[in-house]
């Protein structure tokens, strides 16, 4: 047999090929198979949601649905706004000042994933009577994460604030969840 | 070439027939007959055996339920209360696949301690071992993916917030929960997926139990001194020695769980497992399956994030600790092999290590609490005291079967092991 100085044959070599190839094989076979768990795509056309928002009054906050989850959407009074934007939020856990979490222009407005950034409970704090912790934003009853009137997380094991979806002003009262903003700067 | 036929066994010609093509009925003699067991085992070896009947169980129940169940969110839950209400005897499969369940991580505890109590894990069983532990892993998932199936408030929010841990792995983990969920939230194609496989791991349990079983009996079974039999007269045959023993423990263990199937069948479920799933409100309390509890405490036991001193980077977020700890708890069980090097199998004729079993005995005892309070307070210190002593116990397990640690840790003296079995002063006859 043909076999070079290291003693590897020709065979030797032809094995090593064979598997190499078996190995794409079975790792090109596996692609499709994995990627099918992926959201589908009619699970992806759900992928926007469109809100009317002429009904909300200041300090109101109304829940809706966008793909399968609650979206928290708060008018905030000018005061408020005020008095979160008074803080110094450069030592929060999860740094990121108001104004970077609203859309400029519509300040008023904050728009929230109602999920906790801890383990996915829905925090409390947009009906009435549900507690809404220390800063006045929401509380999340699993294992105590508290969030202030920007979403931020203030207190509790969350690592993150309150996560800013995607939203695009159709109008003054009227967004669509899901959708980039335009040109979007974000509030000065 | 041509093989010598068969010399003839069995009387029955049909018998003798079959195993000449297909020899099992030679099998089964030889696994289940002659097979030789220690004479001195105890019933704390009649679990695994236990553990099977319950396995099996589990999978009849569950295949004629599955033929009532609806896996669609809309579905699902009408479709186990009508289970309940107007399927012919549904009431009886459902309440003996719920409490199966639990029965089932009972007698497979009570095994794993045995192997633990006895060293079964050493040398020459670790692959044994390392099946077993891979064993229990299957069950978690699918039992974890069946507790999704009622599609209730507890179903919906365990599945969240369990899912939502793999979010804590760097870089890859949202997309891994979006895979996980098929959506952007738990939903009907969860559902789905969860059905699929809560279907077919069991089976997959089955195919991995039957190599546990073959590596068995290439071993043989350990007993409680840990010396494996040297003559004959160290063990008897498997039937009728431990046919007899095991089904008498069966006996009791079934009669146990049809008292808790007509007695109390809810006695272990929260109330929020009666409620349908809303997506839109959590329960005030989510609580996973007893079973699950102690796991559970481990991995809210991590409160600190671990930054870099003076800054606010975060480099290993508290959530992530307690995730891997979670599960690092279980894939450590394969390692134990190799952990503990003491040539003495058997916790009798080890003083201090078998005082650590019941430590750690307690450990679980004291972390299931943990796990079923809300994470404030008190129970929350208890479930960071058991995951201390849950991760020590094997450190200390490495350093007292090798030569202690700087004093602090002593080696262990381990006392002198009896001959053989037959010199074990329990079963002198
Ligand atoms: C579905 C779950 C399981 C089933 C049905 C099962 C079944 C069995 C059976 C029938 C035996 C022989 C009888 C006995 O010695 O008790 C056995 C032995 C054994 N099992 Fe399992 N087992 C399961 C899970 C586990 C797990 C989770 C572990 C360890 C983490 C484990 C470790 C062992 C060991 C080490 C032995 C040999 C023990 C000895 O003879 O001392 N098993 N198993
Ligand atoms: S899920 Fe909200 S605090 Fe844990």
């Amino acid at each position: 047999m043909d076999s070079n100085e290291d003693g590897a044959t020709r065979r030797d070599f032809l094995y090593l090929t064979a598997g190499a190839m078996g190995a794409v094989a079975v790792g090109t076979a596996a692609v499709p198979i994995i990627d099918s768990m992926n959201p589908a795509a009619d699970t992806l056309a759900l992928a926007t949601t469109e809100v009317d928002l002429s009904s909300v009054q200041p300090g109101q906050t109304i829940t809706v649905v966008w793909q399968g989850k609650p979206v928290f959407i708060r008018r905030r009074s000018p005061d408020t706004i005020a008095q979160i934007r008074a803080e110094d939020w450069h030592s929060f856990r999860d740094p990121q000042s108001d104004q970077d979490r609203v859309q400029k222009g519509h300040d008023e407005w904050l728009v929230l994933v109602g999920v906790c950034t801890h383990l996915g409970c829905i925090p409390k704090g947009s009906k009435p009577m549900e507690p809404k912790g220390e800063w006045g934003g929401w509380f999340c009853p699993c294992h105590g994460s508290t969030y202030d009137q920007s979403g931020r997380i203030r207190k509790g094991p969350a690592p993150h604030n309150l996560k800013v979806p995607d939203y695009a002003f159709k109008s003054n009262t009227l967004i669509v969840i899901g959708e980039k903003p335009k040109s979007a700067p974000k509030a000065a | 070439m041509s093989r010598p036929a068969n010399p003839e066994k069995f009387s029955n010609p049909c018998i003798q027939w079959i195993d000449e093509r297909l020899p099992i009925f030679t099998m089964l003699i030889k696994e289940y007959r002659v097979f030789p067991m220690p004479k001195n085992a105890n019933y704390l070896w009649s679990f695994g055996g236990i553990a099977m009947t319950m396995l099996i169980l589990m999978i009849v129940t569950g295949v004629f339920m599955a033929m009532n169940y609806d896996p669609n969110t809309h579905g699902a839950f009408e479709s186990v209360e009508r289970t309940m209400r107007d399927v012919n005897y549904g009431w009886l499969l459902r309440y003996a696949h719920m409490n199966g369940a639990s029965f089932f991580f009972i007698a497979v505890y009570i095994h794993v301690f045995r192997g633990l109590y006895y060293g079964s894990y050493k040398t020459p069983r670790e692959l044994l071992w390392i099946i077993g532990v891979i064993i229990l892993l299957l069950m978690m998932a699918t039992a974890f993916m069946g507790y999704a199936l009622p599609w209730s408030q507890m179903s919906g929010w365990g599945t969240t917030v369990i899912t939502s841990l793999f979010g804590a792995f760097p870089l890859v983990g949202d997309g891994l929960v979006t895979w996980l969920w098929g959506g952007f939230a738990v939903d009907n194609p969860t559902l789905n997926r969860f059905f699929a496989l809560h279907f077919l791991l069991p089976f997959v349990i089955l195919g991995v139990v039957f190599v546990h079983v073959w590596a068995l009996h290439q071993t043989g079974s350990n007993n409680p001194t840990g010396v494996e039999p040297k003559t004959p007269k160290d063990t008897v045959p498997f039937h009728p020695y431990f046919s007899t023993k095991d089904s008498f423990a069966l006996v009791v263990f079934l009669t146990l769980f049809l008292a808790m199937i007509f007695f109390a069948p809810l006695a272990l479920t929260e109330a929020d497992h009666f409620k349908q799933f809303d997506p839109m409100q959590t329960p005030d309390h989510i609580v996973p399956e007893w079973y699950f509890l102690p796991f559970y405490a481990i991995l809210r036991s991590f409160t600190l994030d671990i930054s870099i001193p003076f800054t606010n980077i975060i480099l290993l977020p508290a959530k992530l600790q307690g995730v891997v700890a979670m599960f690092g708890s279980i894939i450590l069980l394969m390692f134990l092999p190799w952990i503990d090097a003491s040539p003495v199998k058997s916790a009798r004729y080890r003083p201090i290590y078998r005082v650590m079993v019941f430590l750690l005995v307690i450990a679980m005892f004291a972390l299931g609490y943990a796990g079923s309070q809300k994470p404030e307070g008190l129970p929350v210190r208890i479930g960071q005291l058991g995951t201390a002593y849950y991760f020590a116990h094997w450190i200390i397990l490495w350093f007292i079967s090798r030569n202690g640690f700087m004093g602090v840790i002593p080696k262990e003296q381990t006392l002198p092991v009896p001959a053989s079995i037959s010199d074990d002063p329990c079963c002198k006859h």
